[in-house]
């Protein structure tokens, strides 16, 4: 019973701390291009604004509209808790393993791409469009990497991946750097960021996952934002502790515990630097271009695989 | 008791054929009862089905019917309870659905009366295929089954593109018969008799039984419809009255299925991972193809009809893979990924009946086939579309709906690749895999697609004015199939135990460690490799759902919405023309993958008063390039040996006499 009120603790953490996470990338990227930009938790009020907002719905919605931020939200913070954090000995992680988590991902977009299409507007039409060919390549990419992970150490489940990977000394396994590749290609495509799609814009020749949401308003938006910025924070998770499981915690004790803590924040920060740079020095890529790119990330994915078994397995 | 059930299944639904030959004279009551009939008949054959597959027998019976020396012999074990199941669930949703949708046709002449006598016939048909348990009996009930499926395709027959489909589909079930004769004719050519019973007792030569079992594969593969042999599926499923569609696309592919597992496992045993290799390899390229081209078209049900072929290829993938590990000694795995294409094998017939159904009422009140004029039907019609949306969940493989289980095992099978320690058998898995995954996410987009220009947004024509839900029976049967999806997608641990039965039957072990674990989780090689807790997904889901709306919907603050139109950028009213259209929707994805498929794209310059248009065709490139060119050949071949045909009934009757004189020589 404490394990379950622990995970329901890690996921309100990360559900709380998800705008912040997105704020502080896009506080460093104003900063790395001599802006001065909004604080890091300039989101929470952006939500804080949006939440007190009345909502206006296009007269030819249908409840699909209505319903949509719901589901996508809730989906979200159901993958985000099978995300181990910062220990891996939690029971909810048995509830679904990373199948499960792409799946859950899949059916958040799913309804956001109906959402998109409910309307009836050209926009609407246009993202969902677009996301659906993205993620319909991205997706069998990242399910590939996270393959030849489970394959690694035959296990799909994310907390017994994680473990094992992190219990092991620094051994170079030529399927792991494959996979991390993939891994980070994919998880840039999917949380929308620059080169596939730009948060920040709203010109109708790019944009992708604004153009879904364009219609929402007041409380709709604010779960549509707090969902993506929650994906945001979810692969950054996935990112940092598949790649460098080294310190999340094996065990439940409170100093390993808080020590893991620190080092999750540290790795994330990272991340985020890295992201805030990546997106500083590259351009947005043409809509057509973004097949090559995801492309290169599943025969990345694949070559990873493909070594594990000739290399790998003995 | 089991059997007698089953027997009674097969009587009604030839009961449902012979009532029209009474009643012709009221159409309306002979459609009444030839439907209650075949309801009945499905309703026994899924109890009959259920249970054999729970109780986990096999009974057995000989018939005082069929040749002096060879009586008819039928058998319901667990596997063919199973199927028994699917069939008989189908069927009963069909004949809850088919009364209100058959009114259209009762102005025609003889319309529900032959409707009624070749659906009866198609469904006994499908009984007496799973009940077979000599050969004899299985072919005479397969090809009633293929003839008449025939009629019902070719029902609607004053259109011309219906009797060509028609024409199609027969000549595919002629050869794919003929094939199926020489692989039985294999087994019994060395087994002493045409009974199951020895067929399974003999063992062949490793060529003799690849021989056999290439026939096989084609044989039911021309059924199942596997790539490249599915073209006759896409042209003959849609045209069938939409009940029909169901239960063809449904359960027939399954009955094919079914044939193959028999075949294969039961009777020709001796597995070779070759023979893996083999419907793996088709496999995949069914699911991608299949998905691929579903995506490219616009006729709603000849889409689905395409979607069948991709879920045919994820069955084979399964199949496919429990071959190899079988060959290779790893029952466990073995077990685990025939368990997934059974259970596929279910969750489609599931799925696909209420897509079809469901597109079904679409048609009815739209009179559309065009998915670009319809739109907006949601509002019209909501129950419907709950269901639809239901369907195109499930096939999406989407959690926490069925399809997403089976799919979840065949992964977790092709995850135990590098049990198998070879490098090429290691290489084809993670192939296939790939596959599966980008295959999973294509259906997504495509039922996306579906759903998103059928249902959402504004209507495209006139007619969707005037939709609204169809009858309480057609919605009914929608209701059912919708909630045994979500049913069998959060309780597989149920499912899962019931399926073990018929993998004990076949490999000799089941795969216990899946449900060791309670009924909460489903863990199919161990509870550290993998697990998938579905009921408690889908609560949680819930439970977050609800406390997201508690915690935005505080009791006292000003929670109204206000309506307005949508953002038009400034320029004035949008219009339906202004949507994406199914096309357009599918262009980055037609983009991607363009050199699969033969595109011919023109724009042709209106003048004054008429509009410029825009054509776009697809066309299939199996078709063309292996398909026509046979036929082209036939047709070159016909013509030089037309010349025997004198049109002179002694001629023929001489030729008869010297090809007899011929074969008895032969023998001698």
């Amino acid at each position: 019973m404490s394990g379950l009120l622990w995970a329901i603790i890690k996921t309100l953490c990360v559900i709380l701390l998800a705008p912040l996470m997105a704020g502080w990338v896009k506080w460093l990227k104003c900063r790395l291009q001599n802006r001065r930009g909004a604080p890091p938790w300039q989101p929470y009020r952006d939500l804080l604004r949006l939440s007190r907002k009345n909502v206006v719905i296009a007269e030819s919605a249908s409840w699909i509209f209505r319903m949509a931020p719901y589901i996508v939200f809730s989906v979200t913070c159901l993958a985000v808790s099978t995300v181990p954090v910062v220990t891996v000995q939690l029971p909810v992680a048995a509830l679904a393993d990373v199948i499960a988590l792409v799946g859950f991902l899949a059916l958040g977009r799913f309804f956001l791409a109906l959402a998109g299409m409910d309307v009836g507007t050209a926009f609407g039409g246009m993202g969902s469009s677009r996301e659906v060919t993205i993620s319909s390549l991205a997706e069998p990419a990242l399910l590939m990497a996270f393959f030849t992970l489970a394959m690694n150490v035959s296990s799909t489940n994310l907390s017994t991946v994680i473990g094992e990977l992190g219990r092991r000394d620094l051994t170079l396994y030529p399927s792991l750097i494959f996979a991390a590749m993939g891994l980070v290609l994919v998880a840039i495509a999917e949380t929308g960021r620059i080169p596939i799609d730009n948060p920040s814009t709203h010109l109708e020749l790019t944009m992708i996952h604004e153009a879904m949401i364009l219609e929402y308003s007041g409380r709709h938006l604010l779960l549509m934002e707090w969902a993506s910025m929650l994906k945001l924070t979810l692969f950054s998770l996935l990112i940092v502790n598949l790649i460098v499981p080294w310190g999340v915690a094996l065990t439940l004790a409170p100093a390993d515990l808080a020590f893991a803590a620190l080092i999750v924040t540290g790795k994330l920060m990272l991340w985020g630097m890295m992201l805030a740079v990546s997106e500083t020095i590259q351009a947005k890529m043409r809509l057509f271009r973004a097949p090559q790119y995801l492309g290169l990330a599943f025969i990345l994915s694949m070559l990873g695989m493909m070594s594990h078994i000739v290399l790998e397995v003995r | 008791m089991t059997l007698a059930i089953a027997e009674a299944a097969v009587i009604l639904a030839l009961l449902s054929a012979v009532v029209p030959a009474v009643l012709f004279a009221h159409p309306r009551l002979l459609s009444r009862l030839a439907f209650v009939l075949l309801g009945a008949a499905g309703l026994a054959a899924c109890v009959a089905g259920g249970q054999a597959l729970l109780s986990q027998t096999s009974q057995q019976v000989v018939l005082p019917l069929g040749l002096p020396w060879l009586h008819v012999s039928l058998v319901l074990d667990p596997l063919a309870g199973l199927f028994l199941f699917i069939v008989g669930l189908i069927t009963c949703m069909a004949a809850c659905y088919g009364p209100a949708y058959v009114l259209e046709y009762l102005h025609q002449e003889m319309g529900p009366g032959i409707l009624a006598v070749f659906s009866g016939l198609f469904v006994s048909g499908m009984f007496l295929v799973l009940l077979a348990a000599d050969a004899f009996s299985f072919m005479l009930a397969w090809e009633l089954m293929s003839v008449a499926s025939y009629f019902l395709v070719v029902f609607q027959h004053a259109k011309l593109e219906n009797q060509r489909a028609a024409f199609i589909y027969l000549l595919m079930a002629v050869v794919g018969g003929t094939f199926l004769f020489l692989a039985f004719g294999i087994l019994a050519g060395f087994s002493d008799g045409f009974s199951f019973q020895t067929m399974k007792g003999t063992t062949l030569s490793p060529t003799w039984a690849s021989l056999a079992f290439v026939c096989a594969f084609i044989g039911f593969g021309l059924k199942a419809g596997i790539v490249p042999l599915h073209v006759w599926l896409p042209l003959a499923h849609p045209v069938a009255p939409s009940h029909i569609s169901a239960m063809m696309s449904g359960v027939m592919l399954k009955v094919a299925v079914y044939g193959f597992i028999r075949f294969v496992y039961d009777l020709l045993g001796g597995i070779t991972w070759q023979w893996g290799v083999a419907l793996l390899l088709v496999g995949s390229a069914s699911a991608i193809l299949g998905v691929l081209y579903a995506l490219m078209q616009h006729d709603l049900k000849r889409l689905l009809a395409y979607h069948s072929v991709e879920n045919i290829g994820i069955i084979y993938i399964g199949l496919g893979l429990s071959m190899i590990f079988q060959a290779t000694h790893h029952a466990e795995i073995a077990a685990l990924a025939l368990i997934a294409a059974l259970y596929h094998c279910l969750n489609h017939a599931l799925f696909k009946s209420l897509l079809f159904l469901g597109a079904g009422a679409v048609l009815q009140q739209t009179r559309q086939h065009d998915m670009e004029r319809m739109g907006g039907l949601i509002k019209k019609m909501p129950v419907t579309a709950v269901c639809f949306l239901v369907g195109c969940i499930s096939i999406s493989a989407l959690p926490p709906f069925n399809g997403f289980v089976s799919e979840w095992l065949t992964f977790q099978a092709a995850l135990q690749g590098p049990l198998l320690k070879s490098g090429i058998l290691g290489a084809m898995i993670p192939v296939a895999a790939a596959i599966l995954a980008l295959t999973g996410a294509l259906a997504a987009a495509c039922f996306v697609k579906v759903f998103g220009i059928v249902f959402l947004g504004l209507p495209r024509c006139e007619d969707i004015a005037r939709a609204k839900d169809p009858s309480l029976g057609m919605q009914l049967s929608q209701i059912v199939l919708a909630v045994a999806c979500l049913a069998f997608g959060i309780f597989p641990t149920w499912t899962v135990r019931a399926l073990n039965g018929v993998t004990e039957g076949l490999l000799g072990n089941g795969l216990t460690s899946a449900i060791d674990n309670g009924w909460l989780w489903l863990t199919p090689v161990s509870p550290q490799t993998a697990s998938y807790g579905a009921p408690a997904v889908f609560f949680g889901l819930l439970a977050s759902w609800l406390i997201v709306y508690a915690l935005l919907h505080p009791l006292r603050r000003d929670n109204r919405i206000r309506i307005a139109p949508p953002w038009d950028c400034g320029f004035g009213p949008l219009n339906a023309r202004m949507q994406y259209t199914a096309s357009s929707f599918a262009m980055p994805i037609r983009r991607v993958f363009s050199f699969l498929w033969l595109i011919v794209e023109k724009v042709e310059p209106g003048g004054p008063g008429t509009p410029p248009r825009y054509i776009l065709r697809v066309n299939d490139r199996i078709w063309l390039a292996l398909y026509v060119p046979i036929g082209k050949l036939m047709l070159k071949l016909a013509e030089r040996t037309s010349y025997i045909q004198g049109g002179n009934l002694r001629v023929y009757l001489s030729y008869s006499f010297f090809t007899l004189l011929f074969l008895l020589w032969v023998i001698v």
